[in-house]
């Protein structure tokens, strides 16, 4: 639990400030923790005084943790297409397998039968040796052309097992945070999710993984000191790919899956692929969304059209899917999806808490709104105060004035 | 049919607010609520116990306040509600998380059905959902967003994939994490609410539960947190001026250069 050193603390109070939960508190001069602390370690961060601390029993690494060498990438496929978030693992893990002088291997489970025209999932493996990996283990049966929780975690696992990865990173996409939790806790290993940063300690090799909590409001820098792997899900578009170069060498291991491994207790009855501009919205590199400004349906015509001139993808705020203007796939926030690309713009969205988390990690963002005292403006690159209703057709005309000329 | 809802008590994000300053969370007075994503769960445990005759029990994990949510679970229709509280659990990550709610479900009797949230909106991880099946051996499908039907230890049920959804068929017994779309939250009932008030609670320690001490609580936890800092502010913000025409000139000379 926490530890407060009474001597050292001055009831400043900057404790109570950091805390989340409302878990501390200052009580007569002195800092006071609560039942609902959570170890956090928020306040022991701030505390100027050092008068607070959590005692670790960290004790001896176990002795067997160097045994355990090499970074892992499990390479998303689906229908025959590589998921861009394996390339992006590759090139971050490239980066820290350097730093730790290992390899870097990839995954590739799946059916080659899908993309048969393409050269199946032998020319995916090619793929991934261009994008860095050293080695690519590939599982090709048609018992994996469904994504199944338990024949892909039952394969991962064993695979993890028999060659002893270090690190094993993996996309934090539907697939990814569906069965890397099981495959975690199947090999009793540490799994943090969602990660935006990833970097090794030099001194012990620790993965230092950070992710946002709390909707993004605070950062948080994790390490798993006793247990391998180290498992991370790390969010699509934040690392970048390796540039392609056919001229890299791999070795690619063909594995035979055991009809154990291949049997799931879940079938897949049918599978369904939503209209395109829905699935594209968390890989777009351009988003535009509109809010509850748009006052009805037919505003998002507007933000369709705006989306097409520039190639990207269509968003709307909660308040916008709550009216029924456009459906629930389209929504960022808290309780939608997560969004990271080059450019958000959103039209008419106040940029309630819920909203921003969900995209205030994009590069740029543009913010268009009537009210000048609207919240999204703290977060905008640029913004112009005014209608959406007047603003976005002009934006339209340029920009397509601007492609044409 | 025995249903278990796993829920938890977060802070409100309504309440939280960032400091337009400071570009940090202003938390004085946050409220603490039930997991938005577990009403959810709660809502479609109680639709289905209807439908198909069964308990619903709710189990959390958390300190004595999270009573109350567990109280307005209650007062939504669950039958029974189950505390799993010890200040031996505290700083448990996800593999500590699962195996206190796993150990708690085995000592309650066990389950036909386990129904989680898709996450809980402080941690943000997903990752206790499928943790708790792997842990309890069971099948488990996340991301839920429609029940099509429960027959002979069978539920078909619709689950949500980055490029659209899957129906799949998933073998009882079984845990499933569920979306919003999945159904619309019942309002407390005047008769839930009663029971609500009287029901005692039956709270549970490590040692109730029989929790292994090496997988509890802080020590418990194979992940670590070592650092917690905010989010860099963001960089410069430019406001446009000037008339509409050319304010939308320098934006699309702006994005022009960005794209």
């Amino acid at each position: 639990m926490l530890k407060i050193d009474a001597e050292a603390c001055i009831g400043c109070g900057l404790c109570e400030d950091a805390c989340t939960f409302a878990a501390i508190r200052v009580e007569d001069g002195l800092a006071v923790v609560g039942d609902n602390c959570t170890l956090c370690g928020a306040c022991v961060e701030v505390c100027e005084e050092g008068a607070l601390s959590i005692p670790r029993q960290e004790g001896e690494a176990p002795a067997d943790l160097s045994s355990w060498s090499g970074v892992w990438v499990y390479a998303e496929y689906r229908r025959g297409r590589l998921a861009p978030v394996a390339l992006e693992l590759l090139g971050a893990g490239r980066r820290l397998a350097d730093k730790r002088s290992v390899e870097v291997a990839a995954v590739l489970l799946g059916s080659g039968l899908q993309a048969a025209d393409e050269g199946g999932l032998e020319a995916a493996a090619r793929e991934l040796i261009a994008h860095g990996a050293d080695r690519v283990y590939l599982a090709d049966d048609s018992g994996l052309a469904d994504f199944s929780d338990d024949a892909y975690g039952n394969i991962l696992a064993e695979l993890v097992r028999q060659y002893r990865p270090e690190i094993v990173l993996a996309g934090a996409t539907a697939i990814g945070r569906s069965f890397i939790p099981r495959v975690a806790t199947m090999l009793a290993a540490g799994l943090t999710a969602d990660c935006t940063e990833l970097d090794v300690r030099a001194e012990d090799g620790a993965l230092l993984q950070t992710r946002p909590a709390f909707g993004g409001n605070i950062m948080a820098t994790i390490v798993c000191p006793r247990t391998r792997p180290q498992m991370a899900t790390v969010r699509p578009m934040v690392m970048k790919p390796l540039a392609r170069d056919e001229s890299r060498k791999g070795e690619i291991v063909r594995i035979e899956p055991a009809a154990a491994w291949l049997s799931s207790r879940t079938k897949v009855l049918e599978s369904v692929t939503a209209a395109l501009d829905q699935v594209n919205l968390a890989e777009a590199d351009i988003v535009v969304a509109g809010g509850r400004g748009l006052e009805n349906a037919e505003g998002f015509a507007m933000i369709r059209q705006l989306a097409d001139t520039l190639g990207g993808a269509m968003a709307a705020s909660r308040a916008a899917v709550d009216s029924g203007w456009i459906p629930y796939p389209h929504q960022v926030g808290q309780t939608g999806k997560t969004v990271a690309p080059k450019v958000y713009i959103a039209c008419g969205i106040s940029g309630a808490i819920q909203h921003l988390v969900g995209m205030q990690s994009a590069e740029t963002i543009i913010a268009i709104n009537r009210d000048p005292e609207a919240p999204i403006f703290n977060v905008a690159t640029y913004g112009i105060v005014g209608d959406v209703f007047e603003v976005v057709p002009k934006l339209i005309e340029q920009l397509q004035r601007r492609s044409d000329s | 049919m025995k249903i278990v809802i796993c829920i938890k008590q977060v802070p409100d994000a309504k309440d939280v607010r960032l400091d337009p300053q400071t570009n940090t969370l202003a938390r004085e007075g946050v409220q603490s609520i039930m997991n938005p994503y577990d009403r959810h769960a709660l809502e479609e445990g109680v639709r289905l116990a209807g439908e198909q005759g069964g308990t619903v029990t709710v189990l959390s994990m958390g300190p004595p306040q999270a009573q109350e949510v567990l109280r307005e679970a209650v007062a939504c229709g669950a039958d029974e509600a189950v505390l799993v509280s010890d200040r031996a659990f505290a700083g448990a990550d996800t593999w500590a998380t699962t195996h206190t709610l796993a150990q708690a479900i085995r000592t309650i009797g066990g389950a036909d059905l386990v129904l989680c949230g898709k996450q809980a909106i402080d941690g943000d991880t997903a990752q206790v959902g499928p943790g708790l099946a792997e842990r309890l051996g069971f099948p488990y499908a996340t991301c839920v967003k429609k029940v099509l039907s429960c027959t002979d230890g069978v539920m078909q049920v619709q689950r949500l994939m980055d490029d659209g959804y899957d129906t799949m068929a998933v073998q009882l017994p079984a845990l499933l994490t569920v979306v919003k779309e999945i159904n619309e939250p019942r309002l407390p009932s005047l008769k839930g609410k009663m029971k609500a008030k009287k029901l005692a609670i039956k709270t549970l320690s490590a040692a109730d539960i029989d929790a292994d001490p090496a997988q509890i609580g802080l020590p418990g936890s194979p992940t670590q947190v070592v650092r917690v800092f905010s989010p860099q502010a963001r960089g410069e913000r430019t406001i446009f001026q000037g008339s509409v025409d050319e304010q939308v000139a320098q934006l699309a000379r702006e994005l022009q250069q960005i794209i």
